[in-house]
């Protein structure tokens, strides 16, 4: 098992990764995750690191328009696939009407949950543009949040659907 | 002009400023789009990554650390023992080492630490450490530590008892005796921990000269210089600290933790930058909790409704090594001797040392624990005096301008006003109304009820240190731009933009004019550390002063360019006019005047506050501990399944003195984001610990509530207008978490009928209770 797992390591796999509408060229090692592709090999920081096991929402992207915690996808999964991260959510410079929302409405305090939260409201108001609360609380049950008690982000998103 | 040394307390005339506005936090765009840099974003050229080896077990001798297997594999840079690299005694009992080498006495023990060109090279060879233990027996249970005999902890202390903590006022022993009605019970609260977001983090490097930058997510940064210096021999002076932002805290960071004087042990054996971040499962570990507390306690009232006597004994278990942790009971006997008027109150608590984890400082410093003892407690009097619970609060109510038995001066106080309106919010006048009402659900098996507790806290500061101080300093460019550096820390909460919003109004200046670096030790004045719900009230105080001073030197030279003088002067949208005639001059043209002439100087402003409160007598804990007193009441609905025992919280009203609302927005998310932790505390956190190990170090099983958990939390702010605080602000940081638990227990007893003394109120043991048909009357003492 251990061998087979250093010789993986010394392996490269070369991918194309569509992110945020750019395509890269990478050899990666096939062991590696989404997140540590997009934080270390495209320097794309805003999507976080928060556990490592898919429990906390903190690494959430877009994978073919649906949103998945990267920290649980191979990179090598991804070859040719669509990825929109946080940072992919600006149009022409400006934030998405959910960013503006979170932080009119005061929906970020220490912000590391923010970019998953972003990208998992995204998601919800493309397929359902006029959620109700439950439906946005149901959105984001995957993204923990430990500093708003979510109340302002709720009300953010439902904001953000008018 | 107003009083020079105080801001005003908006009482009186305040002008319609920035001062009460619901302002995003300044760094909120950047943390919405992706581009706020984290400790984990941070990244050195040559940055090697460390990692830790673990005891892994509870108490033993260290035999041998065989380290020549993985000092040999390829990428290692360099491995670490005790042996080789001994450290010093650090931490808040002096009792912790870097790297342990004779002897561990916990699991989370730092044994040997690597540092390698990456991640997956550096845990290899950590499994290529051997490590031969002699193992000792081991003491989880505080009280068994405490039996003569038992395991010792640290040889070089008289016994595992690290501290004794004895209060009392009045005479609390005869008190109960000439009580009407007495109750009593046993209460168990968990370890539960902060799971901050992000992981804990620290980068060190040193530079050519051989001094020390330290990238951390400290909430000490200047005390962390200190204890930096103790652990590893450096002088303070060659120590740099910065703070990256910060992905929350909660307490985490009030002490030093043997990772980072590690982290700096290994980058000065490999001469390059080192970086350790915690796994999430070692910042369930590695993290120090708050301490589990075992609690007998008793309450007595008079008939006639008067709140007469309380007795807390605790035993706190400190784990095998103590932080400032060990100082929660001072927050804890403050509830139990002054929450509500307490004629008669004793305290006493044994914080100890036994084999189990660490334990240290939590949002609330102890004071959720307490409020939950005491608050059920009251709930219980009530009920057994055949009283409303809401009326024998309000009849029992702090009120403004009075001390306190412990020496608590209590000045500006919204207690009653909290109470009146979280009752009349969650609709208590039905509660009294009618019976029915619990049985008004969808289904059968599920009944309703509403509970309501009270929460005293500091928000004045908090003397558990020599100096509650902070200082700032206010510098005006050539430009107009004003900077404010702030010895305080901005974790998340949103100090950073109440202080630039009290910079903005105290100068008369535009709030998107206003930066605020507080990132830095070799930048910003010194501050005790962000903690006790004190960075708007003492930082906001001190920003206020440098303000002031800076305002007056510019007001001096434009008096002198308008010829007028400088009380005729006011500072208006980019301008300083002259009031009666609107002659004007810009603003920043008056910082260039005064850089551009002969003996020309700059504009920088001063200010340092340090409130006038006291440390507590060393033998009475007696003193005035805060300069202002923040309180609230949470009043809840909660549906209870009888068939289950689970609980849904449908509604919580938060009402909260905050003084005045700087930021009423963030004002309400302090009070959100507490109660949410008050919620996960009364009903599903709790950290599964057999034998000092933690059984449950993954967000799946221990639960954060989600936002499917939360119920919809209605915040109401009460203004009181503190007389201290700056614009009359008081801390509200950690308030919103203390009464929350204690008001769902109340709300299930309304329910069923059924006490819990024990947290979480999981759905396993509301149902054991109901099944017992546990009821208060059960456990409490005639008189
Ligand atoms: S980091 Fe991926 S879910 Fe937590
Ligand atoms: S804002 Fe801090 S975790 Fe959500």
């Amino acid at each position: 098992m251990r061998d087979n797992l250093l010789r993986m390591a010394k392996m490269r796999f070369p991918i194309l990764l569509v992110v945020n509408g750019e395509e890269h060229e990478l050899e990666i090692d096939p062991r590696r995750t989404l997140l540590q592709t997009l934080r270390e090999e495209l320097e794309l920081g805003g999507t976080h690191l928060g556990c490592d096991s898919g429990d906390c929402g903190a690494c959430t992207v877009l994978l073919d328009g649906e949103p998945a915690p990267s920290c649980l996808v191979l990179a090598a999964d991804c070859d040719g696939r669509a990825i929109v991260t946080v940072e992919g959510l600006l149009q022409n410079g400006e934030p998405h009407a959910v960013q503006k929302a979170l932080v009119a409405q005061g929906g970020i305090q220490c912000g590391y949950c923010t970019p998953g939260i972003v990208v998992s409201s995204v998601a919800l108001l493309r397929a359902n543009p006029n959620p109700n609360e439950a439906e946005v609380r149901e959105a984001i049950a995957g993204n923990l949040c430990r500093c708003t008690g979510y109340q302002k982000i709720v009300e953010a998103v439902l904001a953000a659907a008018k | 002009m107003s009083d020079a040394t105080k801001p005003p307390n908006g009482s009186g005339s305040q002008s319609p400023g920035i001062i009460g506005k619901r302002v995003p936090k300044l760094d909120a765009l950047d943390k919405a789009t992706g581009r706020a840099q984290y400790g984990h974003d941070v990244t050195l050229p040559g940055m090697l990554v460390g990692k830790i080896l673990y005891a892994n077990v509870p108490h033993a001798r260290i035999v041998s650390v065989d380290i020549a297997r993985a000092q040999k594999l390829r990428g290692v840079r360099a491995v670490i023992t005790g042996a080789n690299n001994p450290g010093r005694k650090f931490g808040y009992g002096t009792d912790n080492t870097p790297l342990k080498g004779d002897k561990v006495r916990c699991r989370r023990d730092e044994v040997a630490a690597v540092a390698a060109v990456d991640e997956d090279t550096a845990n290899e060879a950590l499994e290529l450490i051997r490590v031969e233990y002699d193992e000792l027996p081991a003491v989880f249970d505080p009280r068994a530590a405490l039996v003569e005999g038992a395991p010792k902890i640290h040889h070089d202390k008289p016994s595992n008892l690290f501290t004794r903590y004895d209060y009392s006022h009045g005479d609390a022993e005869r008190a109960f005796d000439s009580a009407d009605v007495v109750v009593e019970g046993d209460f168990d609260l968990p370890y539960v921990t902060h799971s901050a977001m992000e992981t804990a983090f620290c980068l060190a490097a040193f530079d050519l000269q051989g001094h020390l930058t330290v990238w951390s997510t400290t909430q000490i940064p200047f005390l962390l210089q200190r204890d930096l210096s103790e652990a590893l021999g450096i002088p303070g002076r060659e120590i740099r600290v910065i703070q990256p932002t910060i992905g929350g805290s909660f307490g985490r960071g009030l002490d030093v933790y043997p990772f980072e004087p590690i982290t700096v042990q290994l980058a000065q054996a490999t001469g390059k930058p080192v970086r350790i971040s915690f796994s999430r499962t070692e910042e369930f570990f590695a993290s120090a909790h708050r301490q589990p507390a075992i609690v007998r306690m008793r309450s007595a009232a008079r008939h006639d409704g008067t709140l007469w006597a309380r007795e807390a004994r605790l035993v706190l278990d400190a784990g095998a090594y103590i932080s400032w942790g060990a100082v929660t009971p001072l927050v804890m006997m403050e509830t139990v001797a002054s929450l509500y008027r307490v004629p008669h109150a004793k305290f006493v608590a044994d914080v100890v040392y036994t084999n189990n984890l660490p334990t240290g400082a939590m949002r609330g410093y102890g004071n959720p624990q307490s409020t939950f003892f005491t608050e059920v407690q009251m709930d219980e009097l009530a009920e057994k005096l055949g009283m409303d619970p809401v009326e024998f609060r309000l009849k029992n109510a702090n009120q403004p301008n009075e001390e306190t038995p412990q020496g608590l001066k209590i000045t500006s106080c919204g207690l009653r006003e909290c109470i009146t309106e979280a009752a009349q919010r969650i609709g208590w006048e039905s509660r009294a109304a009618t019976d029915e009402r619990r049985f008004e659900t969808d289904e059968p098996h599920v009944r309703r009820g509403v509970g309501i507790a009270c929460t005293l806290n500091v928000g004045g500061g908090a003397r558990i240190y020599r100096s509650d101080g902070c200082g700032a300093t206010v510098k005006v460019d050539d430009f107009g731009r004003v900077t404010l550096v702030t010895g305080s820390t901005e974790i998340g909460q949103g100090s950073e933009t109440a202080l630039a919003q009290i910079v903005a109004e105290a100068m008369g200046v535009r709030l998107e004019d206003v930066t605020v670096i507080n990132s830095d030790t070799s930048v910003k004045p010194w501050d005790v550390g962000v903690h006790a719900s004190r960075t708007t009230f003492i930082a906001g105080n001190a920003a206020w002063r440098a303000a002031q001073d800076a305002k007056r030197q510019i007001l001096a030279h434009a008096a002198q360019m308008l010829n007028v003088s400088a009380d005729a002067l006011e500072i208006g949208d980019r301008i300083v006019r002259v009031k009666d005639d609107g002659r004007q001059v810009a603003f920043d043209k008056v910082v260039r005047a005064l850089h551009y002439r002969e003996g020309g100087t700059f504009v920088i402003g001063t200010g340092w506050y340090d409130p006038p409160t006291q440390l507590v007598d060393k033998d009475t804990y007696k003193g005035n501990i805060s300069a202002a007193f923040g309180f609230g009441a949470q009043a809840v609905e909660v549906l209870v399944d009888m068939e289950t025992g689970k609980v849904r919280v449908l509604r919580l009203v938060a009402a909260h003195d905050v003084g005045r609302a700087i930021n009423p927005m963030y004002c309400e998310g302090q009070i959100e984001g507490g109660v949410q932790m008050g919620v996960g505390y009364a009903l599903t956190e709790e950290l599964l610990v057999r034998d000092g190990q933690i059984l449950n170090p993954t967000f799946l099983d221990y639960r954060v509530p989600t936002a499917l958990d939360m119920p919809e939390i209605e915040t109401v702010l009460i203004e009181t207008a503190d007389p201290e605080g700056p614009f009359g602000a008081k801390g509200v940081g950690e308030m919103g978490g203390t009464p929350t638990a204690a008001a769902i227990a109340n709300a299930i007893f309304d329910a069923t009928g059924v006490r819990l003394r024990r947290l979480p109120m999981t759905g396993e043991r509301v149902l054991a209770a109901i099944i017992k048909g546990e009821s208060n009357a059960a456990s409490q003492t005639e008189p």
